[in-house]
């Protein structure tokens, strides 16, 4: 019983990191970007929650109204400012600038607000903790189970988004062949930063989770782009569907190897990530077999 | 006024300055082959009228306003269409998202999938299969047919024929007839000069970045055209701009 309750708990903590890993797995696959401060940038939105509901006494959930649409329009800054220009030098450019960008982060998030390790938990009551009894030996926690569903609906939602609506086609379209949607009339420029928006606002959403979950600290960004990266990686970067099995996989290796040890926590998860990176590099594709259903053709 | 007016355009590629002071002017309805050998420049000329290249002198004027300046999106949004060479597909997309992408041009008319599908025929069984996995012909026809989404006022066609088997050419052609006679102005780049003398009203011959030769193609013999078109006709060459 405790085993299926660790796979369990495992596939809730992958909805988790599927969540963080959305934006950056999204801003991969359309413009070919790897964002060193994704994980920066999630913990600047969770600061920004934890100022609304600290300083302005506002539910850390309607404070998600206004720091979602600030980091959509955060993104398009980014976008216009920093990822637009680096690109043009080249590809390896912007790891570069988002790295410096991710330490620029870091670094003022430490000055206005001291290595104190926040949490958003006490601004939302028992929630934080509430659960349902599923037997004697299983709970499955409220917000675990939020966070989950809001990861399916999210990458749910942006694969739709992609493939039913002429904005999405229009942003696959430009992730193909940036040079030649001008021709059929789109604007490479607007279509990215929208990309860049889309992206920093689902940061918005996984800044929420890591913030009402567990606790936060300036420097806290580092592990997550970790623990994003791995999922996004694991799922086949670029793939959203997969960015959520991806984090699944993680999530699941990882209570699993602590069930197995106490120590076995990361040295599982970032286990099971080599495995299948390596496999990936053998045999392509193939290496990742178990993924092959989800794609979509 | 004529619909497209091209006064000293010059282009470069670096050092290499592919069109070299090229002036000429596209009236409403009319047909013109661009012809010439390769590295003549036709194919940047098309492109720089397009905007999908920046020009490095002089201007390009569509129905009376000035389009030097402005990118490529926003020409196709005043009805300036480019299919361009290769072809340029989006191959992980279907055909249908291909055609609903020059939608983004914000220009609605007469041209819509269905009616795309009625002027290419061969497209209407792989309207959902992948760009990337048509034959040559029914590529060329849906990028034809996403220039066309756009309902340009001008359509530019780069080597139509380029890699296609000759039976897939005569095939994309007799499609194109019912668009050449619906008076949609037409400039295309076409190496087959007897088809180009033969849907074309004028002929526009290059050389080395100038032009060198043009005329009704009634008026050219083919004899003229071939000599302007190897630089053979040192006249004719001296006096171009």
């Amino acid at each position: 019983m405790i085993w299926i309750n660790q796979i369990i708990q495992g596939v809730l903590l992958g909805g988790y990191y599927a969540l963080i890993a959305c934006g950056l797995s999204f801003m991969f696959s359309v413009m070919g970007i790897i964002n060193i401060a994704h994980g920066s940038l999630a913990i600047l939105a969770a600061f920004a929650l934890f100022v609304l509901a600290d300083q302005f006494g506002m539910s850390p959930f309607l404070a998600l109204v206004i720091v979602v649409p600030a980091m959509a329009a955060l993104g398009w800054a980014l976008q216009r400012l920093v990822l637009e220009r680096s690109a043009r030098a080249g590809a390896l450019v912007p790891i570069l600038s988002t790295f410096g960008l991710a330490i620029v982060i870091d670094n003022l998030l430490f000055e206005q607000f001291g290595a104190d390790t926040r949490s958003l938990a006490p601004y939302i009551g028992s929630f934080s903790y509430d659960s349902w009894s599923l037997t004697d030996d299983i709970d499955i926690g409220q917000l675990s189970m939020l966070i989950f569903a809001a990861a399916v609906i999210l990458l749910g939602g942006l694969q739709l988004f992609l493939s039913r609506t002429p904005l999405g086609r229009a942003i696959r379209a430009t992730a193909e062949d940036p040079d030649t949607v001008g021709l059929v009339g789109i604007n490479a420029r607007r279509v990215n930063a929208t990309a860049a928006a889309i992206a920093m606002a689902t940061v918005g959403l996984a800044g929420a989770a890591l913030a009402m979950r567990a606790t936060f600290d300036p420097y806290a960004g580092a592990p997550q782009l970790i623990f994003a990266f791995e999922a996004a990686v694991i799922g086949g970067a670029g793939s959203l569907w997969g960015t959520l099995i991806g984090g699944i996989v993680l999530g699941v290796a990882q209570n699993l190897g602590a069930q197995i040890n106490p120590q076995g926590f990361f040295i599982a998860g970032h286990g099971v990530f080599l495995i299948i990176l390596f496999a990936r590099l053998f045999w392509g594709d193939r290496g990742a077999w178990f993924l092959k259903p989800l794609r979509r053709a | 006024m004529s619909l497209l007016a091209v006064a000293g355009l010059d282009v470069r590629h670096g050092l290499l300055q592919a069109v070299r002071g090229v002036s000429f002017e596209v009236e409403r309805g009319e047909t013109i082959a661009l012809i010439g050998a390769n590295g003549a420049g036709k194919t940047t000329l098309l492109r720089a009228i397009a905007g999908a290249h920046p020009s490095s002198g002089g201007r390009v004027s569509f129905s009376g306003a000035e389009v030097t300046h402005i990118p490529a999106h926003a020409r196709v949004g005043r009805g300036i269409a480019l299919v361009p060479e290769g072809r340029r597909l989006f191959a992980k997309m279907s055909v249908e998202e291909n055609l609903l992408l020059a939608r983004a041009a914000g220009r609605p008319g007469a041209w819509t999938v269905d009616a795309v599908m009625e002027a290419f025929p061969n497209l209407k069984a792989r309207r959902h299969a992948r760009a990337g996995t048509l034959s040559g012909g029914e590529q060329q026809a849906t990028a034809i047919g996403r220039a066309l989404m756009t309902n340009p006022e001008l359509l530019m066609l780069d080597e139509v024929s380029l890699g296609l088997s000759p039976l897939a050419v005569d095939r994309v052609y007799a499609s194109l007839r019912t668009l050449l006679s619906s008076g949609t102005t037409i400039v295309l780049v076409e190496q087959d000069l007897t088809r180009a003398l033969r849907v074309a009203g004028r002929v526009i011959c290059m050389l080395e970045g100038r032009i060198v030769l043009q005329g009704k193609a009634g008026d050219l013999t083919r004899e003229e055209v071939t000599l302007a078109y190897f630089g053979l006709d040192k006249k004719n060459a001296a006096a171009a701009p």
